[in-house]
């Protein structure tokens, strides 16, 4: 004759069969999601590989664009936006992680400071064409910077700046109190302990940060077209090194540009499917471009948190 | 205040008020600090020994709302060290901190100590390495790392970690070493090595210790201090007080019927 405690054992029994067959059925759905997204990335790239891919080689990286699908190439477009990047970098990467020290070690809790955060995360997520639709006006019309590399670095610099101001502020704010306290006690000043602690112990979130901005930035087309990069260039800017003294020159941050994205663009837009298949070529190099990136920004956060213990 | 102390003063508060925002976290609170004699604040979780100590380097300073009222005169020069017109880097260059926690910076064991010189503007290695050494020496921890000066500080274990910021914080001759629980993150054997060193360390330097180990003050210290809710109850003798406490409210803490 079965007793209480049989039956009690059963029911506990049914219900934990129960609770595994729910964790199962979350496992398929999870899993599927997860296959959904990575099949499909997937299937795209390997998609542009097989397009793009036979048309890379010496002569497509050499040539500017042409009327002649076989002898087009992506020389201008390469040199743009790596140079559109250093600027980007140049004034992004500098100012965004003072203004991110600003607000996390300096800046008083107060009502502005609030606002401020409230602004800077909402401006992260602000469309990238409006950033395009302010630099046309401040960029170009009011500053008379023009049509010009200058310009399209400061747009990309402005677009991805919050992005820098909150990875430094993430990076800064997840150094322990226990660590500042130390500095100070050992009388060191603020920018002291800015410098040699804050700093250095945040590096690797905020490189990645960067890194990560800067990849969105690369690929960004909206603002870029907005601001007027021609999608015609066959010419590279001025040089950045010259003969004479001081052997460095800055004419070319006043040149006309385009960048990878809109040779792209361009590519694509034209009927011939010849064309269409530098476009998967040059999709692929942007890829590279964006992967590689990402890969450094992996590499560096790994090489910084090693030595980091909290 | 019953007794004062027969060794000549370090310091001397005299009638401190000290102020979160509109909380009143200490109130009135006199203590004589003697030289080179180590001083433990006992009291239960929330009486305010913490916020007491770090009184001593200026540490409230580092954050918005807080106040001092009254004084902490440091000898020989008679400073007030809570007056806003002293400088709190000025205060904290003479008078050094021990945590709660260890906390190492993640840098390598030579860093972690040299860091208090180098704020200074020390740059010379020679003499940089030799306070280094010293410090290490002081702090009982030369032996054990002298082959991995330049490994970084976290392989170090707990006890030994907390050696290297009390080495630290000798590195720089400070004039009153201050210990904020030191021990209450440690096992029992880097706790007694701690206690030990501390033992030592009075030869050079005065110290004010918190502790909620009553244990550990009768241990180490000179004279204690019983606090409770922000005011301090008894200072004595430490012998006295854990003998013959004067008052009752001590000897109920220290025979463990609270706190």
């Amino acid at each position: 004759m079965p007793t209480d405690n049989d039956k009690n054992i059963q029911e506990i029994r049914k219900k934990i069969a129960l609770n595994k067959l729910r964790d199962h059925l979350f496992w398929i759905i999870g899993l599927l999601s997860t296959l959904i997204g990575f099949v499909l990335l997937f299937t795209l790239i390997i998609d542009l590989f097989i397009d793009g891919f036979p048309r890379l080689g010496w002569q497509f990286f050499t040539s500017y664009p042409s009327r002649f699908p076989e002898k087009a190439g992506i020389l201008s477009a390469w040199v743009g936006t790596i140079l559109v990047m250093i600027v980007t970098a140049a004034t992004a990467v500098p100012l965004g992680i003072a203004a991110g020290i600003y607000l996390e070690e300096y800046g008083k809790k107060n009502w502005l400071t609030h606002l401020i955060e409230i602004n800077m995360n909402n401006l992260a997520g602000v469309p990238s064409i409006v950033y395009g639709l302010l630099a046309l006006g401040l960029f170009v019309y009011f500053l008379k910077f023009g049509e010009s590399i200058l310009t399209g670095g400061l747009t990309l610099g402005l677009l991805i700046l919050p992005m820098v101001v909150i990875a430094t502020r993430e990076s800064i704010r997840a150094i322990p109190n226990s660590i500042r306290e130390a500095s100070y006690a050992l009388g060191a000043t603020k920018w002291q302990t800015i410098k040699d602690h804050v700093l250095p112990y945040s590096f690797g979130g905020i490189l990645t940060g960067v890194i990560i901005g800067l990849s969105r930035a690369i690929g960004e087309t909206a603002p870029i077209i907005t601001v007027g990069a021609l999608t015609f260039i066959a010419f590279l800017p001025s040089s950045l090194i010259t003969s004479e003294f001081p052997f460095l020159s800055f004419k070319w941050l006043m040149d006309p540009f385009t960048v990878m994205p809109i040779q792209m663009f361009n590519w694509i837009s034209r009927p011939q499917t010849a064309f269409h298949i530098n476009a998967a070529a040059a999709g692929i190099v942007l890829l590279l471009m964006t992967l590689f990136m990402n890969g450094f920004a992996i590499y560096l956060r790994y090489r910084f948190r090693k030595r980091i213990k909290w | 205040m019953s007794a004062i102390p027969s060794s000549p003063l370090k310091a001397e508060v005299k009638k401190l008020n000290f102020y979160y925002n509109l909380v009143q976290a200490l109130n009135d609170v006199n203590l004589p600090i003697a030289e080179k004699r180590i001083t433990a604040l006992i009291g239960p979780s929330g009486c305010g020994k913490t916020t007491y100590l770090r009184c001593f380097n200026r540490m409230h300073d580092l954050y918005p709302g807080n106040r001092y009222e009254g004084e902490i005169i440091l000898y020989p020069d008679q400073l007030n060290i809570i007056s806003p017109k002293v400088d709190p880097i000025e205060v904290r260059m003479r008078i050094s901190m021990v945590f709660q926690k260890p906390n190492p910076f993640p840098k390598t064991v030579f860093e972690n100590v040299a860091y208090g010189l180098r704020v200074r503007g020390e740059a010379r290695r020679n003499l940089l390495e030799e306070k280094v050494e010293k410090a290490l020496k002081q702090a009982a921890l030369w032996e054990e790392v002298k082959d991995r000066i330049h490994d970084l500080a976290f392989n170090l274990s707990g006890g030994q970690q907390q050696r290297l910021c009390i080495a630290r914080a000798l590195a720089t001759n400070p004039e009153i070493l201050l210990f904020d629980e030191p021990t209450s993150a440690l096992d029992p054997t880097a706790t007694s090595k701690i206690e030990e060193l501390i033992m030592q360390l009075k030869k050079e330097v005065t110290i004010i210790i918190v502790t909620h180990n009553m244990q550990q003050a009768a241990r180490v210290s000179d004279y204690t201090a019983f606090m409770y809710l922000g005011e301090i109850i008894e200072f004595d003798k430490t012998d006295k007080v854990f003998t013959h406490p004067s008052i009752r409210l001590t000897e109920e803490y220290i025979t463990g019927r609270f706190g």
